[in-house]
């Protein structure tokens, strides 16, 4: 089965190609495959999969990457609209049944 | 319970000073998984403290993070026990921890695993090198099969606050003695709420790759229409006196919005949908919900007054 893409061209994810050293970790880190090496460069190649997880842009070591972080959970929003202050507890991403942490 | 475990250096069988070192979350599933995944192979398990969040969440809330890393490192005296640089962290703990930043502030090299810890044992096998494949996050059916109870439970709970409301309106307003009208009226209504919840908990997650659509809220008014017209098509096929169609149209308004409001929460525990895009699903997603719920409902007690 192919890879899940959510909505396209939403994600604020920005690579900086002329300040990249080709170091190669992000293709390392990111959990979707966004990036491929173009000749000791990065490039991005599906960035619609992107669900801005901020790996890449953290480990970047020159600060080529920035994305706008953020958990992709609707309870999220609806809880820091009503005021409620722990704004990212919905997060079960790991299928553990009842044992879930949060929430 | 207890779901926690105490953070700091942990021996798995008997490690030396060369013997590699994974650093994990104090949540119990996850140094268990661990611990069972590296069954036989002497190393060293770094537990850091996320107050017993997973890898994944932990990261994504810093509590997993460069500095946490950097501190337990010094704390427990990782280095005169072993007499190399080298740390090996799940690949899902990178939102967090700055692989760089670490290496200046310890001295110690990040290198990320694979996702799954269950790839560990190859990717030792092949000398730390990860495939394509152990690199990414996908969400296999069983994965999200997994996490219905979950959502269900919590649906379920809401749905048992209501009901009694629904049978009560349904007496109140339907024709005939109260009892008759309630259960007529009211087992109808059931039925199709618990389509719209089942729609938006169930097969939302199950079909969420092949139901149309890309917002979620989308695939949940999808799953909606699977479950929901057959349910109709029995009750029309059947003895049950059929309700009139503006009664069957308003629950259908009301189920489907439910169904799209549990499918959007799904985004939730999905692990390929961006902040940017719930953000945009919502906009639109949640006045849809809003006015299905509304106009449902005020379309439901007036054909229930009206019959
Ligand atoms: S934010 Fe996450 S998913 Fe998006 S490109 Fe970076 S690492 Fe990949
Ligand atoms: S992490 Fe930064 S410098 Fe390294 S390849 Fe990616 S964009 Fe280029």
């Amino acid at each position: 089965m192919g890879q899940f893409i959510y909505l396209k061209n939403v994600t604020t994810l920005m690579l900086d190609e002329k300040k990249c050293v080709g170091c190669g970790i992000c293709l390392t880190v990111c959990p979707h495959g966004i990036f491929y090496l173009n000749e000791r460069h990065a490039r991005i190649s599906n960035r619609d999969a992107c669900m801005e997880c901020g790996a890449c842009a953290k480990n970047c070591p020159v600060e080529a990457i920035s994305v706008k972080t953020g958990v992709g959970c609707a309870i999220a929003f609806i809880n820091s609209f009503l005021g409620r202050s722990d704004s990212s507890c919905c997060c079960v991403i790991e299928p553990v049944g009842k044992e879930s942490t949060c929430c | 319970m207890s779901f926690t475990v105490d953070p700091g250096l942990y021996a798995l069988g008997s490690p030396d000073r060369h013997s590699p070192v994974f650093v994990t979350a104090n949540y119990k599933m996850s140094f268990d998984r661990l611990r069972n995944d590296l069954k036989n192979r002497d190393s060293w398990l770094l537990v850091l403290n996320t107050q017993g969040i997973n890898v994944w969440c932990a990261a994504g809330k810093g509590s997993f993070g460069t500095d946490e890393l950097s501190e337990r490192i010094h704390t427990s005296g990782l280095s005169r026990i072993i007499s190399h640089k080298d740390l090996i962290l799940p690949q899902l703990s990178a939102p967090g921890v700055s692989a760089h930043v670490v290496h200046k502030n310890t001295g110690f090299n990040v290198r990320f695993g694979p996702v799954r810890s269950s790839d560990l044992p190859a990717f030792i096998d092949s000398g730390y090198k990860a495939t394509p494949e152990m690199r990414l996050k996908n969400f296999p059916i069983m994965d999200r099969a997994a996490l219905i109870p979950m959502e269900l439970i919590i649906a379920m709970k809401w749905m048992l606050i209501i009901f009694p409301f629904v049978f009560m309106l349904s007496g109140l307003f339907g024709s005939g003695p109260f009892l008759s009208a309630a259960i007529r009226h009211g087992f109808f209504a059931a039925v199709m709420l618990t389509g719209g919840m089942t729609a938006g908990t169930i097969i939302a997650p199950l079909l969420l790759p092949w139901l149309p659509g890309r917002a979620f809220a989308m695939k949940g008014f999808s799953a909606a229409v699977i479950v929901l017209l057959p349910l109709l098509g029995l009750f029309s096929a059947t003895s049950y006196p059929f309700p009139a169609f503006a009664e069957a149209f308003s629950l259908f308004l009301i189920s489907s919005g439910v169904a799209m409001f549990l499918a959007m929460n799904f985004t939730g525990s999905s692990t390929f949908t961006s902040s940017s895009g719930v953000r945009k699903e919502m906009k639109w997603a949640v006045p849809i919900q809003i006015g299905c719920g509304i106009i449902g409902f005020g379309m439901w007690v007036w054909t229930l007054y009206a019959a």
